[in-house]
């Protein structure tokens, strides 16, 4: 009697511990899940599309992807015929979780005081409640690098999944990039105290601008000595200044300096300048370089291009020169992608993209400036950007063309994880639907 | 009798004989011919063909006869739609929108500051914008009067005036109005109002005025057609005649305001003083009170997915243009920016991945619907025999974000045509580079560098001879 008892008490603890192991996890806990995407059109831009094939998903990672791949035992299969698989859209440079309503200065933490701030990291402000991020991540973008402004160096953009609880469980790289806005050499700017356009000698101009160089210069100047000094080995009295620190990553190259301009000028400026410092440059913005695209390839300088939806920069500029500079980039061999710059605006990344494409970038260009080029221009495509077994599975499931406004994002993976597409907006889009 | 019948006859035959070239020189005729037809309001009409007479659209069908003489437009395999009408624009307006330094600038009018060269014009025509309601800013309670235009590039600033459309009025509501969002500069005092209690009472104070003010001059034009003499009439107040229109309804009100409460405020008010509120502009939170929108009457104008740079646009959701259509408000979608203007078309068409919306009623959004919200649907916003030839061809569906548009046409002609704009650019840019060679030269027998001269406003990409 007593051992039958306990043979039943066993069985019934056995079942009950094979029970906690099947049972689903709470939703975003970081539990691991297997799932496979069956059935669907695959473009791992790693390769030719496949057209009926699956995708294997484990703990966080893409498991397996081609047209004949075994769905493995406790997956959740996700049917998916006449869907289309796509690596989750990257916005490269943007403001997600900096910012919450741009008039309210309490909300927003993108620009500091000063002028010079190497030492300061956007992931240290990001908010990972922000209603931003469930709306840019229903729309297919899955991960971001988040940028501080303001200043001449800003600070350090930060690469972070649109998903997790905390910053920790975001972040991807919180050091990605050093944001360096690069010194303008204007002669008109915009006096909001008077409201009217204020214009200045060039002469002026280019000599405030010459000495804004030249205190970069210093500041790149006192990085190496700090550099040199820190190697040398530790002395009791060494003492440590971040913002040289920071810098010192840029100098020995660990760290590339992702440079805003979008004058032809100012691009051309900095790329010498990043030419005889030795530093690794990205360009963003770029609104002219197509004017100095011959530069641009011959130092291989990858750019990370502001909203095609943007006003030509002079007054007689062909008026689709913002469509058609994305093309012109790529066919001079130039490595591109796109991002919004923004924040509220980041879902509208497909679309920044799209309108390049009648104007001379091919469509697979296009998806890719999205999704795998920034990743290479940002050193982290061993990660992310393609379909590829061993790749974060950062995967949007769309019933069409990603780039098309009409498209719908039906599943989102971030982190290998099924994560919901609900957001502020949908929420009260259907209570007030509901209003009798 | 028989004499005048041959005489009548041989009249007719001579007229028959009348050689072709003279009929085309005075011809103003011009089929659009296979292209897909959106006409908004009769359905698709596949490989079909519009003829336009005067500037007006005569013909609309499958079987449309070319008119000897009729200029040709094969629009093979391309997409014909009526001419984007942007329900709120601050293009082509020399200097400020904004007379801000009082609360009623009712006397003030953007008909007044028309620069028929800002280049935004053509950009916007290029976008497929044919007509563009200019509003006066949003800094006052009530605002400036606005100017209907048509985009029709190279004419002066008389000649962008949408003659015939009704004129309107800008009010404003909620942050913009109240400076909750600006810091007014050192020793300058915050001007009234700083609360929406502040707005509401500055809109109620001058209608209450303008209301005292129509009675008295009422009361004086009685009395004059009574036969009274010796009167003296009352004081002309320019401010005054400008709401007298609105109570009237003769002057059309274009109200910018975000908040469902200010919303609802402004509904009271204008049925208090009998008058009503011909578009809310923005109107981003709409969609929460679009039942008594609809039930007023008024029509909404609204972004596309624009929120959350100010906090009164932190509820608005792309869903609000669908919502608000589908119960029952005339909703149409604008650009505030000379940018978004570009692809009002693309604009529409997330309506129909936010909230559902059909083809059509995407693209009433930005035709048919702004018309009516300006009074001018009986000219433009679909294509319908008798209304203005203003059309847009496109290469692809207009709803398609790959579309781009090929020709646009106002009242018949021909004001923008990407062909010829892409051909003149090798002579533009050559043009350019000898300007600043000469530019250069000047400045190399000078020590130090002028200011960049103002380049010369660029020819329109499209000669006016050649439509003559």
């Amino acid at each position: 009697m007593k051992s039958a008892h306990r043979k039943i008490l066993t069985l019934i603890g056995l079942g009950l511990g094979i029970a906690a192991l099947v049972s689903p996890p709470v939703f975003g806990q970081g539990a691991q899940r297997v799932y496979a995407i069956r059935g669907a059109k695959i473009y791992t831009l790693a390769g030719p599309s496949i057209d009926a094939g699956t995708v294997v998903v484990r703990d966080g990672k893409i498991a397996a992807v081609g047209k004949n791949v075994s769905v493995p035992d406790g997956a959740q299969v996700i049917d998916g015929t006449g869907l289309q698989v796509y690596p989750g859209l990257f916005d490269s440079v943007s403001n997600l979780g900096l910012t919450e309503i741009g008039a309210v200065s309490a909300t927003v933490d993108i620009n500091e005081l000063g002028d010079y701030n190497p030492h300061l990291v956007a992931a240290t402000a990001v908010h990972p409640a922000s209603e931003h991020i469930p709306v840019a991540r229903a729309n297919g973008i899955t991960h971001a690098v988040s940028v501080p402004g303001g200043g001449v160096i800003s600070g350090q953009g930060s690469l972070i999944h649109l998903s997790g609880w905390t910053i920790e469980e975001m972040a991807i790289q919180p050091s990605v990039a050093m944001i360096l806005n690069w010194p303008s050499m204007q002669t008109r700017s915009f006096d909001f105290a008077t409201f009217s356009v204020h214009e200045r000698p060039f002469s002026q101009a280019k000599k405030e601008y010459e000495e804004k160089v030249a205190k970069l210069e210093d500041w790149l100047g006192a990085a190496r000595h700090y550099a040199q000094a820190a190697e040398k080995g530790s002395a009791a009295n060494f003492e440590r200044d971040l913002k040289l620190e920071a810098l010192a990553r840029v100098v020995r190259g660990q760290l590339s300096l992702l440079i805003m301009a979008n004058d032809d000028r100012d691009i051309k400026n900095a790329v010498e300048f990043t030419e005889k410092h030795k530093l690794k440059m990205i360009l963003a913005g770029g609104a002219k370089a197509w004017k100095v695209k011959d530069l641009l390839k011959a130092k291989n300088i990858p750019v990370i291009l502001r909203p095609t939806q943007t006003l030509p920069s002079e007054e007689d500029d062909p008026y689709d020169k913002p469509f058609t500079n994305a093309g012109e980039l790529h066919a001079a061999g130039i490595k591109i992608a796109f991002a919004t710059f923004d924040s509220p605006d980041s879902r509208t990344l497909p679309y920044e993209a799209a309108n390049a494409v009648p104007y001379g970038l091919p469509w697979e260009e296009a998806v890719k400036a999205i999704t795998l080029y920034p990743a290479q221009i940002l050193g982290v495509a061993d990660r992310l950007g393609t379909i590829e077994v061993g790749k974060i599975a950062n995967l949007i499931v769309t019933d069409g063309d990603p780039l098309r406004i009409q498209t719908q994002v039906k599943y989102l993976f971030i982190k290998g994880q099924l994560t919901s597409t609900d957001n502020r907006h949908r929420q009260l889009y259907e209570k007030y639907r509901a209003r009798p | 009798m028989k004499r005048t019948f041959v005489s009548r006859w041989l009249i007719l035959a001579l007229a028959a004989v009348v050689p072709p070239a003279a009929l085309a020189q005075g011809s103003s005729a011009t089929v659009i011919q296979n292209a897909t037809i959106l006409t908004v309001t009769k359905g698709t009409i596949e490989k079909g063909s519009i003829l336009i007479r005067d500037g007006k659209i005569a013909e609309v069908g499958k079987n449309v006869r070319v008119p000897a003489g009729a200029t040709v437009i094969d629009a093979s395999g391309q997409y014909v739609m009526p001419g984007i009408i942007d329900a709120h624009s601050h293009i082509a307006v020399d200097g400020g929108v904004n007379e801000g330094s009082i609360a009623v600038s009712a006397m003030v009018g953007i008909e007044d500051v028309i620069d028929p060269e800002d280049i935004d014009i053509y950009r916007d025509l290029a976008g497929g914008v044919t007509s563009a309601n200019v509003l006066h800013g949003s800094a006052n309670p009530i605002g400036g009067k606005n100017a209907v235009i048509k985009l029709r590039w190279g004419k002066d600033a008389r000649g962008l005036l949408f003659e015939g459309a009704p004129p309107g009025i800008k009010f404003a509501l909620g942050e913009n109005p109240k400076r909750s969002n600006f810091t007014p500069p050192p020793g300058t005092p915050r001007r009234y109002p700083a609360t929406r209690m502040g707005v509401m009472d500055v809109v109620r104070q001058a209608f209450t005025e303008a209301r005292e003010y129509r009675k008295k001059w009422q009361q004086y034009n009685q009395r004059k057609a009574a036969g009274e003499k010796n009167l003296i009439p009352p004081r002309r107040d320019l401010k005054l005649d400008t709401l007298v229109e609105v109570l009237e309804g003769k002057r059309l009100v274009h109200a910018h305001c975000y908040r469902a409460d200010e919303i609802l405020q402004l509904i009271r008010l204008a049925e208090e003083f009998g008058f009503k509120i011909a578009s809310f502009q923005h109107v981003l939170e709409g969609y929460k009170v679009a039942k008594e929108i609809a039930a007023h009457g008024a029509g909404a104008s609204t972004f596309s997915d624009w929120w959350a740079y100010k906090v009164e646009a932190y509820d608005a959701i792309p869903y609000n243009a669908a919502l608000m259509t589908q119960k029952g408000v005339v909703v149409s979608i604008n650009s505030d920016s000379a940018e978004e203007a570009r692809h009002l078309n693309q604009e529409a068409a997330k309506t129909m991945k936010y909230g559902g919306l059909s083809e059509t009623e995407a693209l009433k959004l930005v035709t048919l619907n702004p018309a009516r919200q300006l009074a001018v649907a009986h000219r433009v916003g679909s294509i319908e025999v008798g209304k203005d030839a203003d059309l847009v061809i496109y290469d692809k569906h207009p709803l398609s974000v790959y579309a781009v548009a090929q020709k646009v046409l106002i009242d018949g002609q021909v004001y923008f045509d990407r062909e010829k704009d892409i051909a003149r650019r090798a002579e533009i840019e050559k043009e350019k580079k000898a300007l600043l060679e000469k530019e250069k030269k000047k400045d190399e027998k000078k020590e130090e560098k002028k200011p960049e001269e103002k380049k010369p406003a660029p020819k329109p990409a499209v000669d006016q001879k050649e439509m003559q």
